[in-house]
C-alpha cells in the first residue's frame, strides 16, 4: 500500500462534488471536491512503485482540466486508461449535478 | 531388342492410392475401419514423407485420429508433413517429438503457443510457414495438396456420406483438395447411421470411416460471459457504434472474438436503439455464433449470419432461427470456414478486432516473447482486398481524395485499451514480434494486421481516423493522440491533439456526444449468461463451464 500526494495550480471552479468508481479489482474510486485554491490529489494505491505513471496521468489530466479540486483516489490496480476514464467521469458528474439543479 | 520401354506414367498418384488401399484389405470391412484397428490401418495407409491434413480446426478436433496418429511406430511412418489449421491438442505436437512428423504448415496455435515456440527453438519442428486460414486452404489446391486427410464428422452412413452439421468448418475444403488428387480421406464419426439428416459430404469423396471411441472434441471458443465486460469496454463500444458504425453506415461486418466486440453486440439493442440505428447498420454478418448476439437478433437487428464454425450450446437456437442462419433442409446450421473467410474478405464493410501490441504505425501483433500463436483468420479479415470492385456506403465513405480513378476501402478497426492489466502498455515503439521472428528463424516478423490496412483505432481515449491521414507522419500523430500515457502517447502535445480533432482525424468521446458516465453495465442488453438464455426463450443451452446454476 502506498499513499502519494500531488499538487497543481488551477483556475477553474468546479460546481459540485462527485464520487465515481469502486475499490474493486482493476478499478478505483475517485472522490472529487471543489477547492478554493489550487488542487491536491491524494492517491492511496494497493500497488507500490508506480509513482511516475500516476504523475504522468495526473499531469495530463490537469493540463486539460485546469480545475481547483481536492481529489481522493483509492486504487485497486486499475490500468492508467481506467484511471483517466474515472477522472474524466468525475468531472462529467460534477458538471452534471450542476445542470440538474 | 529389349522389351523394357520407358513409358511415362500419368497415374502415379492413383496407382499409389490403389496400392495403399489394397494393403489394408484384411484390416477393414469395406470402407469401415473397425475402431480397434485404427493404428494398424493408419500405419499402412500413411507413407513416410506424406502430406497429411489433420483437423486441427478451430472449434472441432479429430481427436480420436490424432491420438491414433501419435501411436504410430516412427520406424514405419516418419517425416510426415502436417497441414493443420489449428494446433490445439498436445498430441498435435507430440508427433513431432516422436519423429512421426517433421514439417508443419499451419495457421493458429493458440492453446499450444508456448510449447510451439519452445519446440521451434529446439529444432524439433520445421515450420514451412504460418498462414491465415484462407491462405492455407488456397495452398491445398496448389502446393500443399494432402496425400491423406484425417477428418472429423458427426455421422456417416454405410456409403460414406457424411453429416458435419453446424461444425462443418474446414472439412469441405480439405476433403475436396484431397479427394480430387487421389489422396486418401479417413473420417472419424461419432456414429454410423442408416439415414443422415442431410448429406454434407458425398460418400464418393470418402475412402474410410471409423467410429471413434468417443465424440470428437469440440470447444466453445466464442462464448463470452457478459459479467466480465468492463465499463471501459462499454465506453469503447459506445464510441465505436457512434463514431464508426453510425458515421460510416456499416451494414455488413465481422466481429473478431473478444470482450470488446461482445460489448458492442450487447449494446446494439440498447445504445444503438437509442440512436435510432436499427435497420440502418449491422444487418449482415460473417460471424461465429456468438451467444452475445442473441439480444440483437431477437430485437430484429440482424438479417443474416454466415458462420465459420459452430458454437457449443447454440445449435437449438440457430435451428429455430433459419431466417437468420444458414441452415439445411434438416434444420441444422451448416458452417463453412473457407466460404466465411471469403465472405469476410470481399463481402463485408468492416472488420473489428483487438490486439495485444501495436506500434506507432498501427502494425499489430498478438505474438509476445516465448509464445507463437500464429494468425487464425485476422490477417484475412483485417486487410483491404485490392480485388474488390462493388461499392457500399461504408466502403465508398473511405474515399478521401478527388481523382477520377478511385477505390473505396474496407474499414479495418482495431479496438484496444492503452494499457493491459499490470500496467503493460499496448502501444510500443517496437513489436515483440520482431525478436520472436529472429528466435524462431521466421523469414518475416509475424504481424497480424499491418498499419496501412488499419482505417480506425479505438482506445478509451478516443478514435483515431487513420484513413483520413494525408501522410505517414499525420497517421503516426493521430495514433499517438489516442495512445494515452504510453511512451508513444506522450510524444504528442495537447495543441497538436486539438488540431487533429479540428481536422477530424481524432475524436474524443465528447466530440462524439458520448458521455463517459453513461458507460455502465446496466446499458448491456444482457448482463449475464442467464439473461442470454432468457432472451433466447431457453433455446440457448450454455456449456457447463458457463452455467452458474
Amino acid at each position: 500500500m502506498e499513499t502519494l500526494t500531488f499538487n497543481y495550480k488551477g483556475t477553474k471552479q468546479l460546481p459540485q462534488r462527485a464520487h465515481v468508481g469502486v475499490v474493486g479489482s482493476g478499478d478505483l474510486e475517485v472522490l472529487l471536491e471543489p477547492a478554493a485554491h489550487g488542487s491536491e490529489v491524494i492517491v492511496r494505491t494497493r500497488f507500490d512503485g508506480y509513482g511516475a505513471i500516476w504523475q504522468e496521468i495526473l499531469d495530463r489530466f490537469f493540463a486539460i482540466h485546469d480545475i481547483k479540486a481536492r481529489i481522493e483516489i483509492n486504487d485497486f490496480g486499475a490500468t492508467p486508461g481506467m484511471v483517466s476514464m474515472r477522472l474524466l467521469q468525475a468531472v462529467e458528474v460534477s458538471y452534471d449535478e450542476q445542470n440538474e439543479k | 531388342m529389349t522389351n523394357i520401354q520407358e513409358t511415362h506414367s500419368w497415374t502415379t498418384r492413383r496407382d499409389h492410392k490403389r496400392k495403399q488401399l489394397r494393403s489394408v484389405g484384411e484390416l477393414t470391412k469395406g470402407r469401415i475401419i473397425p475402431t480397434e484397428n485404427i493404428v494398424a490401418v493408419l500405419e499402412k495407409l500413411i507413407a513416410s514423407g506424406d502430406k497429411v491434413a489433420l483437423e486441427g480446426n478451430n472449434q472441432k478436433q479429430a481427436s480420436f485420429l490424432s491420438m491414433a496418429l501419435a501411436e504410430l511406430d516412427a520406424t514405419k511412418v516418419h517425416g510426415l508433413h502436417m497441414i493443420m489449421s489449428a494446433i490445439a491438442r498436445p498430441e498435435h505436437l507430440d508427433i513431432f517429438e516422436k519423429g512421426i512428423a517433421q514439417k508443419l504448415d499451419f495457421s493458429f496455435a493458440g492453446a499450444q503457443s508456448l510449447r510451439m515456440a519452445q519446440m521451434i527453438e529446439d529444432g524439433l519442428i520445421e515450420v514451412g510457414a504460418i498462414h491465415t486460414y484462407l491462405e492455407l486452404y488456397a495452398r491445398l489446391f496448389i502446393d500443399l495438396t494432402p496425400n491423406v486427410a484425417l477428418i472429423a464428422a458427426d455421422k456417416a452412413d454405410a456409403n460414406g456420406n457424411l453429416y458435419t452439421g453446424p461444425n462443418t468448418e474446414d472439412t469441405p475444403a480439405i476433403i475436396e483438395a484431397t479427394a480430387f488428387r487421389d489422396g486418401i480421406v479417413i473420417v472419424q464419426v461419432n456414429e454410423i447411421v442408416d439415414e443422415l439428416p442431410r448429406v454434407d459430404i458425398p460418400g464418393s469423396w470418402v475412402d474410410f470411416i471409423v467410429q471413434a471411441d468417443k465424440p470428437y472434441q469440440l470447444e466453445a471458443l466464442f462464448t463470452r460471459d457478459p459479467r466480465s465486460i468492463t465499463e471501459i469496454q462499454i465506453l469503447m463500444a459506445m464510441m465505436t457504434i457512434r463514431g464508426i458504425y453510425e458515421r460510416h453506415e456499416v451494414i455488413s461486418l465481422n466481429h473478431g472474438v473478444g470482450f470488446n466486440t461482445a460489448a458492442i453486440e450487447l449494446l446494439l439493442p440498447t445504445y444503438g436503439e437509442s440512436l435510432g440505428l436499427k435497420g440502418k447498420i449491422c444487418r449482415n454478418w460473417a460471424l461465429n455464433p456468438h451467444p452475445t448476439m442473441i439480444p440483437a437478433i431477437e430485437s430484429g437487428w440482424v438479417e443474416s449470419v454466415h458462420c465459420f464454425g459452430g458454437e457449443v450450446g447454440m445449435e437449438k437456437y440457430m435451428a429455430a432461427r433459419p431466417d437468420v442462419f444458414f441452415t439445411g433442409r434438416d434444420g441444422s446450421m451448416r458452417s463453412n470456414r473457407a466460404f466465411c473467410q471469403m465472405a469476410g474478405q470481399y463481402a463485408v464493410d468492416l472488420f473489428i478486432g483487438s490486439t495485444l501490441q501495436m506500434d506507432g504505425d498501427g502494425n499489430s501483433s498478438t505474438v509476445t516473447s516465448g509464445r507463437l500463436a500464429g494468425f487464425g483468420g485476422a490477417p484475412n479479415m483485417g486487410h483491404d482486398p485490392g480485388g474488390r470492385r462493388h461499392g457500399t456506403p461504408a466502403w465508398l465513405n473511405m474515399i478521401t481524395g478527388d481523382s477520377a480513378i478511385q477505390r473505396g476501402r474496407k474499414l479495418v478497426v482495431q479496438v484496444v485499451e492503452t494499457f493491459q492489466q499490470g500496467n503493460k502498455p499496448v502501444f510500443v515503439e517496437s513489436l515483440d514480434a520482431i525478436e520472436v521472428a529472429q528466435a524462431a528463424k521466421l523469414p518475416i516478423a509475424p504481424v497480424m494486421i499491418y498499419g496501412n490496412d488499419v482505417t480506425h483505432v479505438v482506445t478509451e481515449e478516443g478514435i483515431a481516423y487513420l484513413y483520413k491521414a494525408r501522410s505517414l507522419e499525420e497517421r503516426r500523430e493521430a495514433l499517438a493522440a489516442v495512445a494515452g500515457v504510453t511512451t508513444l502517447g506522450m510524444n504528442i502535445s495537447h495543441k497538436q491533439r486539438r488540431i487533429l480533432r479540428e481536422n477530424g482525424l481524432v475524436a474524443l468521446p465528447e466530440d462524439l456526444g458520448v458521455k463517459r458516465t453513461e458507460a455502465k453495465r446496466s446499458l448491456l442488453a444482457a448482463k449475464s449468461i442467464d439473461e442470454l438464455v432468457e432472451w433466447s426463450d431457453g433455446l440457448y443451452t450454455p456449456p457447463a463451464k458457463f452455467r452458474s446454476w
